[in-house]
């Protein structure tokens, strides 16, 4: 009788213990990726597109992703073009992503390029939006030239809590100004760089998109 | 205070090492007899202590190997008393098979010879009956008148050609009866071939019981050999123990690669069920899930062996009476059947989301046709993925034989490796003992060979006191002292 009482009780804390360690989250992962959509940026947009695309293929059920606009003021949520946290069963999953590439390929054809570029109100939006997913790999993807230009009175001198963050500045093309003085495009990433290195997070640079599956890991 | 500092007696190194040599040799001659003491007593102490330890090991082996030896024995005993009783099961089944049917048999036997016999005396020839007026005509032929009597010669000719009729007819009639004959014993093979084809059976199954009986004879040679417990019983049941093991375990890793192929059948489409992303115990939920249901089928394949009374791996199940052991039996199918169902359900569902993730990603590709593209050969890998779910399950439950011998023999095993390392630590033990033994002398040798310098002068003087006449120590002694 005893015995069985003991038996009855490990079952019962093997069970505990099993519920105790459920966790939600593990390994999920969470990409923000910000598309400059400021003067002669929205041609590139197709590539964005590309990028976006080879991005919705590889998540999983339990990830997120967010689309969102640099435009003149991209700290809100009104620049978040499509997001998403795909369900935990495939087949929703797989329905999630279709339609969100249905949104972004309706963005990219009804674009209009903005005034300002903003990529420091992107990046707080996007921090903001990745600690709320709870994923446990959060990823900020900037799709731009990284040429901050800020309308008057906008203060973006803010340092970036990027902890356990990777930011991957994406096709990072060189403006006219950059091939009269090539160290003017090396300031702008060693400038990001620090920028980032100093919040805590990992920066990388890819260029060339052609290379982008062997490069990107989410 | 450093070692140099303690070292450096003088400011001379060597006049230091050579003022603590003498020191230390002074020291360790003066305390020499209690050292050697020490020393060897160290040196009985472990080697007794080993020695203790080597006979308690060696006892231990000895008693594991008793034990091994007595569940080995059981063990065979039981294993032969189950194959004599399945033998006996087998020549039951043949008795009651065959020698039920005996007497419909012999009934059947004595009719067709009732037949061959009826069939044989209506084929028996009888001689046709002589006419009966020969004797009338033999009797005119002795009239005395008769020769040359035209009348005589007449009714002769008559008699003649009567006689010739009746001869044609009685030809005739004779064939026609030794047709009739032919007709009846033609018409008797077959009950000679029912009757070989019978006697034919009967042997058969007269062979098949003395084989059953040869089979009983050598399994009791095994279980006398078995209850007598002799060394070449022993001997084979290790033997055949081992190579059961092997096999088993072998068989056994064929399951587990079975059971693999299950788990990733039915892993992914379980995430449609329980989902993918929550975790238990770091491992994801579906995975569990599909891990429980595999062992959840060995489990039910197990028990069903069990009340098939293949296997014995839960006695209880077996001791159960009849009725409730059917039912049981019948229960565990079903809910196999059940799962093997739904794992056919699952694989044809991993094969609808893979078809549609392949859909999406050529989607997102860019390859806007690859979605209605549809090979013509799909449904051939779909029914396979079906066909594995459905069967694998099944196949899964016959791991329980393999499982039970494998539960048996490894006892064996592991009493084998047991025996094996407790002979090899009584090794250890006895050479360290014996190792610390004579370690003890070679540290006292060593001692002595450090202050080789006062025993050497010792040995002298005693050399010189036993060549001094007696009375005269003093005089050594003075010498010595000077």
């Amino acid at each position: 009788m005893i015995r069985r009482l003991c038996n009855l009780l490990g079952l019962l804390l093997i069970v505990t213990l099993l519920s105790a360690c459920g966790d939600d989250t593990p390994r999920t992962r969470g990409v923000y990726m910000l598309m400059d959509t400021s003067g002669t940026y929205t041609k590139e947009l197709k590539q964005a597109q590309r990028v976006i695309n080879y991005i919705l293929a590889n998540l999983q059920p339990g990830d997120s992703f967010a689309v969102a606009r640099v435009d003149t003021g991209s700290f809100s949520e009104k620049d978040i073009i499509a997001k998403v946290t795909f369900d935990d069963r495939p087949s929703r999953a797989n329905q999630q992503k279709r339609e969100f590439r249905d949104r972004i390929d309706h963005f990219v054809k009804t674009v209009k390029g903005s005034a300002y570029t903003d990529i420091t109100g992107g990046m707080l939006q996007a921090i903001e939006w990745l600690n709320e997913s709870r994923a446990g790999h959060k990823t900020i993807l900037i799709f731009s030239d990284l040429k901050e230009d800020l309308k008057e009175g906008y203060v973006r001198d803010i340092p970036l809590q990027l902890g356990g963050f990777k930011v991957v500045a994406l096709n990072v093309t060189k403006l006219r100004s950059d091939n009269v003085d090539p160290r003017e495009y090396l300031n702008r990433l060693a400038a990001w760089q620090e920028r980032v290195e100093s919040g805590g997070g990992s920066w990388q640079v890819v260029n060339d998109l052609e290379r982008l599956e062997s490069v990107l890991v989410l | 205070m450093s070692v140099s500092s303690i070292y450096m007696i003088t400011p001379s190194p060597l006049l230091s090492g050579l003022i603590w040599f003498i020191g230390i040799t002074v020291v360790l001659y003066l305390a020499r007899s209690h050292a050697h003491r020490t020393i060897s007593a160290l040196a009985r102490v472990v080697h007794n202590a080993m020695r203790l330890s080597a006979r308690a090991v060696t006892g231990a082996e000895q008693r594991l190997q008793q034990r091994n030896r007595e569940v080995l024995l059981e063990q065979g005993r039981e294993a032969t008393e189950r194959q004599i009783e399945r033998e006996f099961e087998r020549i039951d089944a043949t008795v009651r098979r065959d020698l039920a049917e005996y007497p419909a048999l012999h009934r059947h036997l004595s009719e067709e010879i009732l037949k061959i016999d009826e069939d044989y005396n209506a084929s028996i020839e009888v001689p046709p009956a002589p006419p009966g007026w020969v004797k009338a005509v033999e009797a005119v032929a002795k009239i005395p008148a008769s020769k040359g009597d035209p009348m005589v010669g007449r009714v002769l000719e008559d008699i003649h050609q009567s006689l010739n009729k009746a001869s044609i007819k009685a030809i005739e009639e004779y064939r026609k009866e030794s047709h009739e004959r032919h007709r009846i014993l033609n018409r008797m093979m077959p009950h000679w071939r029912k009757l070989k084809q019978l006697l034919g059976q009967v042997d058969k199954n007269v062979t098949s019981l003395l084989q059953r009986s040869a089979a009983i004879d050598r399994h009791m040679e095994n279980y006398e050999a078995i209850i007598q417990q002799s060394d070449s019983a022993v001997r084979m049941l290790s033997s055949s123990s081992l190579t059961r093991f092997f096999i088993s375990a072998f068989v056994l890793a064929i399951a587990v690669g079975g059971a693999l192929i299950n788990f990733h059948l039915i892993a992914r489409p379980l995430s449609e069920m329980v989902g993918g992303t929550s975790m238990i115990m770091g491992f994801p939920l579906n995975n569990v899930a599909a891990l429980v249901i595999i062992l959840v089928e060995l489990t039910m394949g197990l028990f069903l062996m069990e009340a098939l009374r293949i296997t014995r791996l839960f006695p209880v199940i077996g001791a159960l009476n009849d009725k409730t052991r059917v039912r049981m039996a019948w229960t565990f199918f079903f809910i196999l059947l059940f799962l093997a169902t739904v794992e056919a359900g699952l694989a044809f569902m991993r094969e609808l989301l893979m078809e549609e993730d392949a859909a999406t990603r050529a989607l997102l590709r860019g390859d806007e046709t690859a979605q209605f593209t549809q090979s013509s050969y799909l449904w051939i890998t779909t029914a396979a993925q079906m066909g594995m779910g459905f069967v694998l399950p099944f196949a899964l439950m016959f791991v329980a034989i393999p499982l039970e011998t494998f539960v048996h023999s490894l006892r064996t095993v592991i009493g084998l490796i047991g025996v094996g390392l407790l002979r090899s630590l009584a090794w250890l033990l006895r050479v360290l003992g014996n190792g610390a033994r004579y370690a003890g002398v070679a540290f006292n040798n060593f001692y002595d060979l450090v202050i080789f310098a006062p025993l050497w002068i010792e040995r002298l003087i005693q050399q010189k006191r036993a060549a001094a006449p007696p009375g005269d120590k003093s005089q050594d002694f003075q010498e010595v002292a000077s």
